[in-house]
């Protein structure tokens, strides 16, 4: 049996791989919140015609070809993408645990319609979507692009939270609630929601890990973050000329990328490993 | 005589079950045309096998599931017609203790929040004061105060019922009803459990209507029982009355599986053949005849429905209810 949200935690924060990517994240969210401001302006251009030069004291990561600090781009970039991940993400689960909430306590006809508009949804590749709303949008800004990323991504999270719903309605604690006289949004915020939040925070994790990915190939596409704001997935678009001559260019942000999918995923392991009350 | 506390008249439930297309759709009739009445301080026992209607029955009266037609009167008020903020007031007057005391408890709450739930829904104590009414509970159902702190899977099964049964309390109820409170725990559990809610009886006049598949169980609580089968009563008798002197065949094959000490007294266990028809089907003569191994079976059990008739102090469901029912040959 699954105990509280905090004794879920502990249980995937003993698990290894939990700790390993919390370490991981962790490492990679400090260094984008606080080390700007100790580097380089990530948009100086201090010797253009010197180009992208290789790692050194005063450019650890070295620069690009346009001779920018590739370690400032990198974690200004990683501000810029973990957020985008960070907020779509709150938005796709705000919206998915609204709409499977609403599904599974309706029932009915309601739940039936909503279900089969969701399963077509979801036959929909979700990166078709975003290239044709992308193309279409020139020059989006990012705020848009946050939306964009997640109104295209809860459709998983409501069919996640409509069967929760409606397993947990069946449970004789919910009826004992209903029972005693509670009214319906007092069950939802009290029982339902605290009771699906477990495998919720699953879904949203891994959902963090596909958002990045999402984001960066957006933008590698020159359809994302646009341009002179750095991104991983933008750092690695202009790096692409010169990969084979200046590897490091490349190297960091696509390293960057990965790692931080990765983390994401340990984390969503653990939580997972930590759920299932076979492991407990 | 007073009106009883809860009285139940006709009662109907079924429901249409099955698949995605009309064709698959069947209806189910899990109660049908249940009668009985409950007095104030009365327990009446309801026992059946899995599927005859007892837990369906029960939900009904709480309104957790929709009556397909009859009449449920509590305290003079008539449930099943209640609107909606009618039906949370009469809630604080009756309640209900589950089986399962592992599903029946929000594991991601602390006893003392399960156990004041009523209490903040019905605004009966100051959100300041609850504590002091939840330990106070807490004792009134023989637990130690300090509980409140700890969470559902932090303690035992019988534990865990104490909390059900003090969770229902709170908003001071005249009727639970209890659907198998014991039957998930230990057999030395289930005895406390059992003293529990007859000292709960006295101290507070309930009513309950207690559902067991045990009639071992029952026996020991309830002043009347009720024999469900099929999604009706069968037969309905004081307690002694039932044991000593069972009527419809079915009821002789329940008591026929209780287990029995006195080796002189034991009597042959019955097993029944086969299954009860199906729920989806209304069989025209007796739901029983199929299994029924009364010696007096004949063609009207398969043609005609045996109503529910007084023979002899009691009401039995069978049409040759005045012929023992006990096959002869195991008695000595």
């Amino acid at each position: 049996m699954i105990g509280s949200l905090a004794d879920l935690l502990r249980r995937a924060w003993r698990h290894p791989s939990g700790r390993w990517g919390t370490l991981v994240l962790l490492l990679l969210a400090l260094a984008s919140l606080l080390l700007p401001p100790f580097l380089a302006d990530p948009a100086a251009m201090p010797d253009v015609v010197a180009g992208a030069t290789p790692p050194s004291a005063a450019h650890p990561f070295g620069t690009d070809p346009l001779n920018r600090d590739i370690l400032a781009r990198l974690v200004t970039g990683g501000r810029i993408s973990l957020a985008i991940a960070g907020l779509a993400v709150l938005v796709s689960l705000t919206i998915g645990t609204l709409v499977g909430l609403a599904a599974g306590y309706a029932g009915g006809w309601i739940d039936a319609l909503v279900m089969r508009l969701v399963d077509a949804a979801l036959a929909v590749p979700r990166l078709f979507v975003l290239l044709l709303l992308l193309v279409v949008w020139e020059r989006i800004p990012l705020g848009a692009l946050i939306l964009v990323l997640g109104t295209t991504g809860w459709f998983a999270t409501s069919r996640l939270v409509r069967g929760e719903v409606l397993r947990l309605r069946r449970e004789p604690f919910v009826e004992a609630s209903a029972a005693l006289g509670a009214r319906p949004w007092r069950t939802i915020a009290r029982h339902l929601l605290p009771n699906a939040a477990g495998p919720v925070l699953v879904a949203a994790t891994l959902g963090v890990g596909d958002v990045i990915l999402l984001e960066a190939g957006l933008s590698f596409l020159g359809l994302g973050v646009q341009l002179p704001t750095p991104s991983w997935g933008g750092m690695v678009l202009e790096a692409r000329p010169l990969l084979v001559s200046a590897p490091w260019t490349a190297l960091f942000p696509g390293g960057a990328i990965v790692a931080t999918v990765l983390g994401v995923n340990l984390v969503g392991d653990a939580l997972q490993a930590a759920l299932d009350p076979r492991s407990a | 005589m007073s009106a009883p506390r809860l009285e139940v008249t006709d009662l109907a439930a079924s429901y249409v079950a099955g698949g995605f297309f009309r064709s698959g759709r069947r209806r189910v009739y899990a109660v049908n045309g249940v009668s009985f009445a409950l007095g104030a301080g009365e327990t009446l026992g309801l026992v059946g096998e899995s599927g005859s209607g007892k837990t369906t029955l029960a939900r009904v009266i709480l309104r957790l599931t929709p009556a397909s037609g009859g009449q449920v009167r509590f305290e003079g008020t008539d449930l099943l017609s209640l609107d909606r903020e009618g039906l949370r007031a009469i809630r604080r007057r009756m309640q209900v203790v589950f089986q399962d005391p592992y599903s029946s408890l929000d594991p991601r709450m602390r006893v003392g929040e399960t156990v004041a739930e009523g209490l903040l829904i019905h605004r009966l104590v100051p959100r300041r004061e609850a504590p002091a009414r939840v330990a106070e509970l807490l004792d009134e159902v023989g637990l130690p105060p300090a509980l409140a702190e700890r969470f559902p899977h932090e303690l035992s099964g019988g534990q865990r019922q104490r909390i059900g049964i003090a969770r229902a309390l709170g908003v001071d109820p005249s009727l639970v009803i209890c659907d198998e409170p014991v039957s998930a725990l230990d057999v030395s559990v289930q005895a406390q459990v059992l003293a529990l809610l007859a000292t709960l009886q006295r101290t507070r006049g309930l009513s309950f209507l207690f559902i067991a598949h045990d009639l071992a169980v029952v026996r020991q609580i309830a002043h009347r029982i009720a024999v469900m089968y099929f999604g009706r009563i069968v037969e309905l008798a004081p307690a002694d009355e039932l044991v000593a002197n069972p009527r419809h065949p079915y009821t002789v094959a329940l008591i026929s599986a209780v287990p029995e000490p006195d080796p002189d007294r034991r009597g042959e266990r019955i097993v029944l053949e086969g299954d009860p028809p199906a729920p989806t089907l209304l069989p025209r003569g007796c739901p029983f005849a199929p299994r029924c191994f009364h010696a007096r079976k004949d063609a009207r059990c398969e043609r005609e429905h045996p109503e529910l008739r007084p023979v002899a102090g009691t009401l039995v469901a069978c049409h040759h209810a005045e012929v023992d029912a006990r096959p002869l040959t195991p008695y000595p």
